[in-house]
């Protein structure tokens, strides 16, 4: 078979100027409009380095400590800014260090562009010194990925795989690069790719599907909205909100999809899933009629799936057409971008309220806060609670900062409790569940949007995965907010262990080191809170500073994130103790 | 047939030429635990269009979400399922056999003869025979030759056209525009 035909574009008439295959790299970035790329350099990639060297002045690289931090900031910086992020490493371990990323941004769909050097062509297959079938590694977890071994296939191929990234529902892409590749010299020139045959990114939206949906909907008694991250990634936040307004729909989110509605909006019921809300995971069984966009029905959101929602009729809007069925049965499946969607949808809805559903939402609410927030935000017991630290990030931000969350109990309890009132503001693993995200995504995401606060909040188990980016921090003079809510426990996992393993604490224990001391020893002016009398505090003076912080949290050792659906369970068999 | 039942299954993946499709597409099945129970790609009736024919035994419940997995492949043109019913196809099988039996026994060249094979070379030491049809005729050729004694056996993956047309060119005609 040949690779080296790429069918998809037309080849366009414009002056060319003879370039080596790396310079041609760099310039194809910058045609793409990057302006920030993190990455690590290594022999098989050195060329492209030396021509970033020469276009320093038009492209930042960020050197991370390590090539997984490079993904995960190249996907903070996406999450943040809609754009596609650029991650850039060597052939063999550097590759291979990607790959946790690549698989995180497969899961969250999330654009990225990995660029990986490759020995020259002829070693290919020779065992070479760090060698690796990285395009091989990388198929199950790409949307897209290429090998190019010919210096005139790379403007092509580049502009294949940003298009590819960013369009449709996004993901990520690899292009594997051999050095000789990058050192030959051809006749460069540059074209935007704005079509592949084979591959039709949205699905046009069928009118009659919306009209059957609007029909649903307008007939619905118990209607319940549950958004997903497709309203973020297609900007469809106002449509959204527009929609719940005029129908009067109770609305909920799933983890990825927080913050397109802000947290204040009185028909924002909160977070579907396994430690999200009471009402809306209760409700999710009560509803008449279910309407999910953008959304793809993890097991996280919906339990057990044989109890999941039966007595709903349930309408899915959705970019992607293998999601359609693919857990749910869909009675009504609305195919196409969400923004269009909804656009169609508004005016065919009718104006309601659904006022005596809506206090349902209420009085579950109302039970909620006093068996689990309350305790949480307002704790009568000595130990600190990662709630409380929520709260304070929230009065000196005023809700507007984003989130940079790690895995484990300190994200839910972020995500539950952070207030959201700007779009694309909770920036999470959400997917793959990958502890080590959230330093290095902080990181992307404060360097792609400068005027954001932004606060990394990572456990003591994940926070070490990935600490070695506080140097990242340091050299870049990233003002990133890094706390860490330390409870000497993998949390999550201790969490798991008392309730369903007997108490039996299997490796869950951390024995810590000074964390103010490791951040201090990269320059980062640091503190350690204790009592409650010093944190609203020393939330402020973190929130406050002009640079980088760290703040360390000593939170009780022991605390459950409730309410919470067993795995397996039912949606309402949610626990709230 | 319920939709929950297993039964095979044809997959014809209409896609670009493509280095490293193959694993794609088989990643597929390997990450669902499913196996590959026949395999073949070669050109389609369109040119720069390659054509996967892919045998399983699925459910047709199960079988619909792996199509909507392998469409979304960025090369995947079309793809289709279709029960071995709605196809025609044909399976090749090569038979490897000592010379001296088709001459020292009679019955060989009946068996040849009643199925339709068809002796592809001779030589003093081995004649290959090849057939042509349904699984069912080259296991039961099989089982006729297996007493003399044979040499070497292969089967091919199945190839299929279907009964219904495919309108691969106009979806393509579509994509262009």
């Amino acid at each position: 078979m040949d690779t080296q035909t790429i069918k998809s574009q037309k080849k366009s008439i414009k002056t060319t100027e003879r370039i080596s295959g790396s310079e041609a790299i760099v310039r194809c970035l910058i045609e793409e409009g990057v302006d920030i790329l993190y990455g690590y350099p290594g022999g098989a990639i050195m060329p492209v380095y030396d021509e970033l060297y020469k276009y320093q002045d038009k492209i930042h690289h960020v050197l991370t400590r390590h090539e997984q931090g490079a993904t995960h900031s190249a996907q903070g910086y996406a999450r943040i800014s809609g754009k596609v992020g650029v991650a850039m490493a060597t052939s063999g371990p550097g590759a291979t260090n990607l790959i946790t990323g690549i698989a995180d941004a497969q899961i969250d769909s999330t654009p990225m562009v990995c660029i990986t050097g490759q020995v020259p062509s002829h070693l290919l297959g020779s065992d070479a010194f760090q060698e690796t079938d990285i395009v091989g590694i990388s198929t199950p977890v790409t949307k897209w990925n290429c090998q190019v071994t010919r210096a005139e296939d790379i403007p092509e191929v580049l502009a294949k795989a940003f298009y590819i990234a960013k369009s449709g529902r996004p993901g990520p892409v690899l292009i594997d690069i051999t050095k000789d590749a990058q050192f030959n010299e051809f006749d460069f020139s540059y074209e935007k790719c704005t079509h592949v045959r084979s591959y039709k990114p949205v699905p046009e939206t069928d009118v009659s599907k919306v009209e059957e949906a609007a029909k649903l909907i307008n007939a619905a008694k118990k209607p319940l909205i549950v958004w997903g991250q497709g309203i973020i990634l297609g900007e469809a936040e106002e449509q959204l909100k527009a929609v719940v307004e005029k129908a009067g729909i109770p609305a909920a989110w799933t983890i990825l999809g927080a913050s397109a509605i802000p947290t204040s909006h009185p028909l924002n019921v909160g977070m579907v899933g396994m430690h999200g809300n009471y009402a809306p995971n209760i409700l999710t069984n009560e509803c008449d009629v279910l309407i999910a966009i953008g959304m793809r029905f993890d097991d996280r959101v919906t339990g057990s799936l044989n109890t999941y929602a039966k007595q709903a009729k349930v309408i899915h809007f959705e970019i992607d057409p293998a999601e359609i069925d693919k857990n749910v049965k869909t009675d009504v499946a609305v195919l196409g971008n969400s923004k269009v969607s909804l656009d169609l949808l508004l005016p065919l809805l009718e104006q309601n309220s659904h006022n005596e559903w809506h206090q349902k939402f209420k009085d579950l609410y109302e039970i909620e806060y006093e068996k689990v927030i309350k305790n949480d935000l307002y704790p009568t017991k000595e130990g600190l609670t990662m709630a409380e630290v929520l709260k304070e990030i929230n009065i000196q931000s005023e809700g507007k900062a984003a989130i940079v969350s790690d895995v484990g109990q300190h994200q839910m309890i972020a995500c539950r409790y952070a207030d959201f009132n700007v779009t694309k503001s909770n920036i999470t693993s959400g997917g793959l569940g990958t502890m080590g995200f959230g330093l290095p995504a902080a990181i992307g995401a404060k360097m792609a949007a400068p005027d954001r606060e932004v606060v990394s909040i990572s456990g003591d188990g994940g926070y070490q995965m990935t600490i070695q980016e506080l140097g990242t921090i340091f050299q870049q003079k990233a003002a990133v907010k890094v706390v860490v809510l330390n409870n000497d426990f993998l949390g999550m996992v201790r969490q798991w262990q008392q309730l369903f393993f007997d108490k039996r604490y299997a490796s869950t224990e951390m024995v810590n080191p000074n964390f103010v001391a490791i951040a201090e020893g990269y320059y980062i002016k640091a503190r350690k809170v204790t009592k409650r009398e010093d944190l609203a505090e020393a939330v402020a003076e973190m929130m406050q500073s002009k640079e980088a912080y760290f703040l360390e949290v000593c939170v009780e050792k022991e605390d459950n994130v409730f309410p919470m659906i067993p795995s397996g369970a039912s949606v309402s068999d949610i626990r709230l103790e | 047939m319920s939709t929950e039942e297993k039964q095979l299954y044809s997959v014809s993946i209409y896609t670009e030429n493509n280095i490293g499709l193959l694993n794609r597409i088989s990643a597929i099945f390997q990450r669902r635990h499913i196996n590959i129970e026949s395999l073949n790609t070669s050109p389609s009736e369109i040119e720069g269009v390659s054509k996967f024919t892919i045998v399983v035994n699925m459910s047709e419940v199960n079988i619909k979400k792996i199509l909507g997995q392998i469409e979304k492949q960025v090369e995947v043109i079309k793809s289709y399922y279709h029960s071995l019913d709605d196809i025609i196809y044909q399976i090749a099988g090569l038979f490897k056999i000592k010379s001296e039996l088709l001459f020292e026994e009679r019955q060989i060249q009946n068996i040849i003869k009643e199925s339709n094979a068809r002796i592809v070379t001779v030589n003093k030491d081995f004649f290959v025979l090849e057939k042509s049809g349904k699984k069912e005729e080259i296991v039961e050729l099989y089982n006729k030759l297996s007493p003399f004694g044979i040499m070497q056996f292969t089967r091919s993956g199945l190839i299929a056209v279907t009964k219904e047309e495919m309108k691969i060119s106009s979806l393509l005609e579509s994509y262009n525009n």
